[in-house]
């Protein structure tokens, strides 16, 4: 079905995108009617959410059959390359908008809370005793133990560990791209497999933290704007990475099949970015949720 | 400022002349401009707004005038041939420059008049002013007054869905109990609110300030001439928005002080009646929208 | 009349009936598809506003509940923003850019119907709310808690639908701003391109920028309401007004969206009916780049009245009224085109002269509004509304209608009926002033906004706009009149179908083939 005449590739048809289309009603609708408290809901969204997942393979597959059979050309590939940079970089500004509550948080609404700036009044009027300080759930004391405290997770500990394991995972994925280039696929497979180990180790250590602060620290989602700010920052990161985790092992499976050449990697490529992304990201929380 | 207002009215009657004929010649209010501001600094503001005007009504009718003359001397009917330019550099200096000036020229007057309206300082009488869905609650934090202002009964009463009740003069615009208030003093408003975002507004003075639940927010005015300002809620707040006005009466200080006196002396248990602790008050609001499962 | 290059090539669709629109991944049947959908949902969000204003048309509650009446606010201003205006841009980008930068198709075609089919279930999902308990979200178009949590059922059902339009709004942006870089013809240089595909470029990159952010803030909200998190309540250290800073840092920028891809058509329509090049083709380019920078740095001009310190709304005073100094430039440039031009007035040129001046109405009403003090005033009353539906109605809408008259003969083949487009023009402008010049009265008389009902000295002017907003309305009747006519049949458009007009889709047949440059053209 390739055009003759251009060199570049247009599909005629394609039933997924009404697919994915129809999943993410399905799942939209199954969310809502769960959190409206529908015994439903639960099931539609699994039910939409395996719609999405068929639709994933159906709609990658296409693509990997067409590549394979030589339909694209370098000029598709850019396209390809451009789209997911594009689609990285809305997913900064997804995180931005999270970094700009906690940004906001801090450095403003819980000053002023605490009476800097024009937050005398308030603070006079409605908080007095509340003193502006960081980690705080609010004058409230919303969430947190009985008597309203919590405690936070240090940085250096297995926080510090997760920083050096995605660090490193960054360095093996660079590494297997390097091979790819190289044709060296003893070292891709080993690289791949070492990142998606440590994203997982990643993972687990992310769980365990999270087990740890909900029951020793009294540390919650809904522990105050502290809970709120960690949890969701820390929250949709874990996220992602277990997204990049399945496209890694997705990857790897198309390595072990021999798929990629030096030249032509756009899946393999497209993954990298994505895993450098999820890492600039930890090292942004690492730093400004952590840390400081 | 005359001339704007000139222009306005001209440039309204060309263009709705076609309606004016079909709605209903009622006692017509017509009224083109900014109320007459009963503080200062609200003058000022009318002021400013006058002058943006002007220069907006200048910069149109030069612009305009341009527009209007090449659609009617360029016209190919008439024979106009096309130039072939298309770009000079020096036009497009001139006119890049022009507003520039243009509006550095306005924003200095503006940020002065800002300065001049956010200074709280050295208030000779503070209220506190909470909102509440869908009423106003005031206390006279110096007096240990405190009331609501609701609207009053005859606007409640016309105003439900298809009462078609006679509508008086101040109808959505009255309330049961007024903020009063002494003239010629600077009063200064500590604004929060019970649940959602409410917005105390009286247009004649020239101040608009949001009461956000969990914040204070200040803001004052000093009122010139003694009477009665009405004015609304200016927040988006839920079905009620509409329906909860704000009329304040502005009194000689000692009519205002035999308010006071009034309200003090007998009416003690109400006078006093205590405010909710501050986190009562935010939090169910709150977990009011969170708690519906 | 070449009817010639591409005759021989008939591959039309390959599939047929309903499951051809499901499935298309070409360029034009899917700007079709936005465009037919975008036309319907201006249908539905009139109607809405129809009924916003027969209620209005006196004070007394006649016609529906105050609760019902903030609904209609709010679902009117979603439908025309994310279902009726936005979708026409890319409606219009989809079918005109591959053809002005001489591509094949988009850069990624199935993501290209992806984007589409997005937004009829998450409309289902929006619409479908206003027959749910406790009725369609009520809080306004902003979406401001705390009131936003008072949403009944519907609540959830909100934010996912605005989450898919966003991400149709993302995927439709990458797939704009890959086709524009990587599929422009050879010799089409950045600085050759059309100004339509640029400002659609600038606009796409607005839209990967502000939508993830409304996806973070609605995000929020849910959380906020369903799983306890503290971010817009003061007692657990948040704050209510943080919701506002992150919704117009998304909302300002949207605006120009809602502007940017007009002001590319109107820079397309000015100088084919002037016979002359568009003046000023730089810095139009500069300009346009300089109105979305500074879009990301203005957001709290709408919020000075929610207590910030005096030095941030100084900022963002200075920082608003700067954009009146590219825009300006726009305008002068486009003034310049056609000044010792050889001017007609053909529909699309008609639109695009009322767009100049209206819209140049609409942005002095902005520029008053920068002014803090006078803002104070301002802010929340009928004046705004009367600023932003100048820049939106004769401004946005204008603009569509001017790119779709024309472009329509390059569509369908066939010339639309030109007396009927004249009709449609002269009453729409006089009604669109009738619906909301007096809106600006109102305003300074202290009107507030989103009010069911009002004290008695608002009623004149109040029903002429409700004159006005039927006049409006109506005549939009005409316009899909014209539109179904003309699809229909009608005089032979030639390939050029103007007086030599600039551009490669000139240079296609009209109608213009199911695939256009398979074979690249030389610019
Ligand atoms: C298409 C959409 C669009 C566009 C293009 C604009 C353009 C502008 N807007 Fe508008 N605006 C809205 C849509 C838009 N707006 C909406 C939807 C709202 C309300 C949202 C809500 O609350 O629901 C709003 C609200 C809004 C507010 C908040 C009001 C309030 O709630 O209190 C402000 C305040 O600064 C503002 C300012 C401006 C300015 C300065 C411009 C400028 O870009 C205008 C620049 C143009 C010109 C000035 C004219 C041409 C220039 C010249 C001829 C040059 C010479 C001129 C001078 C030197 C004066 N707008
Ligand atoms: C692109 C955006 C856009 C467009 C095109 C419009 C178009 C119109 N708008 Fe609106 N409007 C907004 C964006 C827009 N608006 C926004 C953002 C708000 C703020 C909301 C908020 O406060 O949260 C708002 C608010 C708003 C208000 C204030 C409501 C309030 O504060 O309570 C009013 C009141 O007059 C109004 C009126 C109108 C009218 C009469 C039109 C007209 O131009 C509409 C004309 C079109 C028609 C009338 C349709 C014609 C069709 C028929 C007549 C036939 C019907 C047949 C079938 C359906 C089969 N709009
Ligand atoms: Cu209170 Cu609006
Ligand atoms: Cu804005």
């Amino acid at each position: 079905m390739a055009d003759t005449k251009s060199d570049y590739f247009v599909p005629h048809g394609s039933p997924w995108p009404i697919v994915a289309s129809v999943s993410m009603f399905v799942m939209a609708l199954g969310g809502a009617l769960w959190l409206n408290g529908s015994d439903a809901g639960r099931t539609v969204l699994l039910l939409g959410l395996a719609g999405l997942t068929f639709m994933m393979f159906g709609w990658l597959g296409t693509v990997i059959r067409e590549n394979i059979a030589g339909l694209y050309s370098g000029w598709v590939d850019r396209s390809f390359r451009q789209g997911m940079a594009w689609f990285i970089f809305s997913e900064v500004m997804f995180f931005f908008g999270f970094f700009g509550a906690l940004f906001y948080a801090r450095v403003l609404a819980v000053p002023w809370l605490g009476g800097d700036g024009i937050g005398e009044a308030t603070n006079s009027l409605l908080w007095s005793g509340f003193e502006s300080e960081w980690p705080t759930n609010g004058p409230g004391e919303i969430g947190g133990d009985a008597e309203g405290g919590f405690q936070t997770i240090g940085w250096s500990g297995l926080p510090l560990l997760n920083t050096a394991l995605l660090l490193t995972s960054s360095v093996t994925i660079t590494i297997a791209h390097h091979a790819l280039k190289n044709n060296n696929r003893r070292l891709l497979n080993i690289g791949t497999l070492l990142t998606i180990v440590l994203g997982a180790v990643f993972l687990y250590v992310q769980a365990f933290e999270y087990v740890h602060a909900y029951q020793d620290l009294d540390l919650r989602l809904s522990t105050g704007i502290y809970g709120s700010t960690f949890f969701m920052l820390t929250g949709f990161h874990g996220a992602h990475v277990t997204l990049g985790v399945i496209m890694l092992v997705v990857t790897y499976i198309r390595i072990l099949r021999g798929h990629f050449t030096p030249n032509e990697h756009f899946g393999f490529q497209a993954v990298s970015w994505y895993w450098h992304f999820v890492d600039v990201v930890w090292v942004c929380l690492f730093i400004f949720v952590y840390v400081l | 400022m005359y001339r704007s207002k000139a222009h306005g009215r001209w440039l309204f009657i060309g263009i709705a002349a076609a309606a004016l004929a079909i709605a209903t010649p009622a006692a017509a209010d017509w009224a083109l401009d900014f109320p007459a501001s009963a503080t200062e600094l609200g003058n000022k503001v009318r002021g400013l707004h006058h002058l943006a005007l002007i220069i907006c009504v200048v910069i149109g009718i030069i612009v305009f005038g341009v527009l209007g003359y090449s659609l009617v001397k360029f016209r190919k009917s008439q024979g106009a041939q096309a130039a072939k330019f298309s770009h000079s550099t020096k036009a497009e200096i001139v006119w890049t420059v022009i507003p520039v000036l243009i509006l550095v020229g306005l924003a200095i007057p503006t940020a002065r008049v800002l300065i001049e309206m956010e200074d709280t300082q050295a208030a000779d009488l503070r209220i506190k002013v909470t909102g509440y869905q869908w009423k106003w609650r005031y206390e006279y934090l110096d007096h240990g007054i405190s009331f609501f202002s609701n609207i009053d009964d005859a606007s409640n009463a016309a105003s439900i869905l298809g009462a078609g009740l006679e509508l008086h003069e101040h109808y959505l615009r009255d309330v049961d109990k007024p903020m009063v208030v002494p003239v010629g003093k600077k009063v200064k408003l500590q604004l929060t609110s019970n649940d959602v975002i409410h917005a105390w507004w009286v247009p004649e003075f020239y101040v608009k300030r949001d009461a956000v639940p969990g914040t204070i927010n200040e803001t004052w005015f000093k009122a010139e001439k003694t009477g009665t300002y009405r004015g609304q809620c200016a927040e988006l707040c839920g079905r009620g928005h509409g329906f909860m006005p704000i009329v304040v009466e502005v009194m000689e200080q000692d009519e205002y002080d035999a308010w006071v006196a009034g309200l003090t002396a007998p009416a003690e248990p109400e006078a006093l009646e205590e405010p909710e602790a501050a986190v009562s008050q935010i939090a169910p609001a709150a977990a009011g929208g969170a708690s519906s499962r | 009349m070449s009817d010639t290059t591409h005759e021989e090539h008939h591959d039309g669709p390959h599939a047929s009936g309903m499951w051809r629109w499901l499935t298309t991944t070409n360029h034009k049947d899917i700007g079709t598809l936005y465009l037919v959908f975008s036309l319907i949902m201006f249908l539905v969000g009139g109607t809405m506003a129809l009924i916003i204003r027969t209620e209005l048309f006196q004070p007394g509650l006649q016609l529906v509940d105050p609760h019902f009446f903030n609904q209609m606010t709010t679902m009117h201003a979603l439908v025309m923003i994310f279902g009726a205006l936005m979708p026409a841009f890319v409606g219009l980008a989809n079918w005109q850019i591959p053809l002005m930068v001489g591509a094949p198709d988009m850069a990624l075609p199935r993501m290209n119907n992806w984007s589409f089919w997005i937004l009829p279930p998450a409309f289902l999902l929006l619409l479908g709310t206003l027959f749910m308990p406790g009725g369609a979200p009520a809080g306004g178009w902003t979406l401001y808690p705390p009131l936003i949590l008072q949403t009944g059922d519907a609540f959830p059902f909100v934010v996912f639908s605005l989450h898919m339009l966003g991400a149709s709004s993302i995927l439709g942006a990458i797939n704009i701003i890959v086709t524009i870089t990587n599929m422009r013809a050879p010799g089409m240089g950045f600085m050759k391109m059309p100004l339509f595909v640029w400002t659609w470029l600038i606009t796409a990159y607005l839209l990967i920028g502000a939508m993830p952010v409304l996806a973070g803030a609605i995000t929020m909200l849910l959380t906020d309401r369903y799983f306890d998190t503290s971010f817009f309540l003061a007692a657990g250290g948040g704050d209510p007004v943080m919701f506002q800073h992150i919704f117009w840092f998304f909302g300002h920028p949207e605006v120009y969206i809602l502007i940017l891809p007009a002001f590319g058509i109107i820079s397309q329509v000015i100088p084919t009916f002037s016979r002359k090049p568009l003046f000023g083709y730089v810095s139009m380019v500069i300009a346009t780049s300089a109105i979305a920078f500074l879009s990301y740095v203005v957001w709290a001009h709408h919020m000075f009245t929610v207590g910030m310190p005096a030095a941030g709304m100084l900022f963002f005073m200075i920082t608003t009224m700067f954009i009146a100094v590219p825009t300006g430039v726009k305008i002068f440039n486009w003034l310049a085109t056609m000044w010792r031009g050889s001017i007609s007035f053909e529909t699309p040129m008609l639109f695009a002269v009322a767009f100049v001046i209206l819209f140049t109405i609409g942005g002095f009403s902005g520029l008053m509004l920068a002014l803090v003090p006078a803002d104070i005033e301002y802010h929340d009353t009928y004046f705004v509304v009367a600023h932003f539906h100048y820049v939106l109605v004769p401004g946005a809408i204008f603009g569509v209608i001017a790119g779709v008259y024309y472009w329509l003969p390059k569509w369908t083949g066939h010339m639309y009926n030109e007396t009927l487009g004249k009709w449609h023009f002269w009453l729409s402008t006089i009604f669109v002033n009738i619906l909301f010049f007096p809106q600006h009265f109102l305003g300074l008389a202290s009107m507030p906004r989103r009010i069911p009902d009002y004290s008695v000295q608002f009623t004149e002017f109040n029903m002429i706009s409700t004159v006005g907003a039927f006049g409006f309305g109506l005549s939009q009747l005409l316009f899909v009149w014209m539109l179904v006519k003309c699809v229909k049949g009608g005089e032979k458009a030639s390939t050029e179908v103007w007086d030599d007009p600039q551009g490669l889709e000139w240079t296609v047949p009209s109608p213009a083939p199911y695939h256009t440059f398979e074979t690249a053209p030389k610019v």
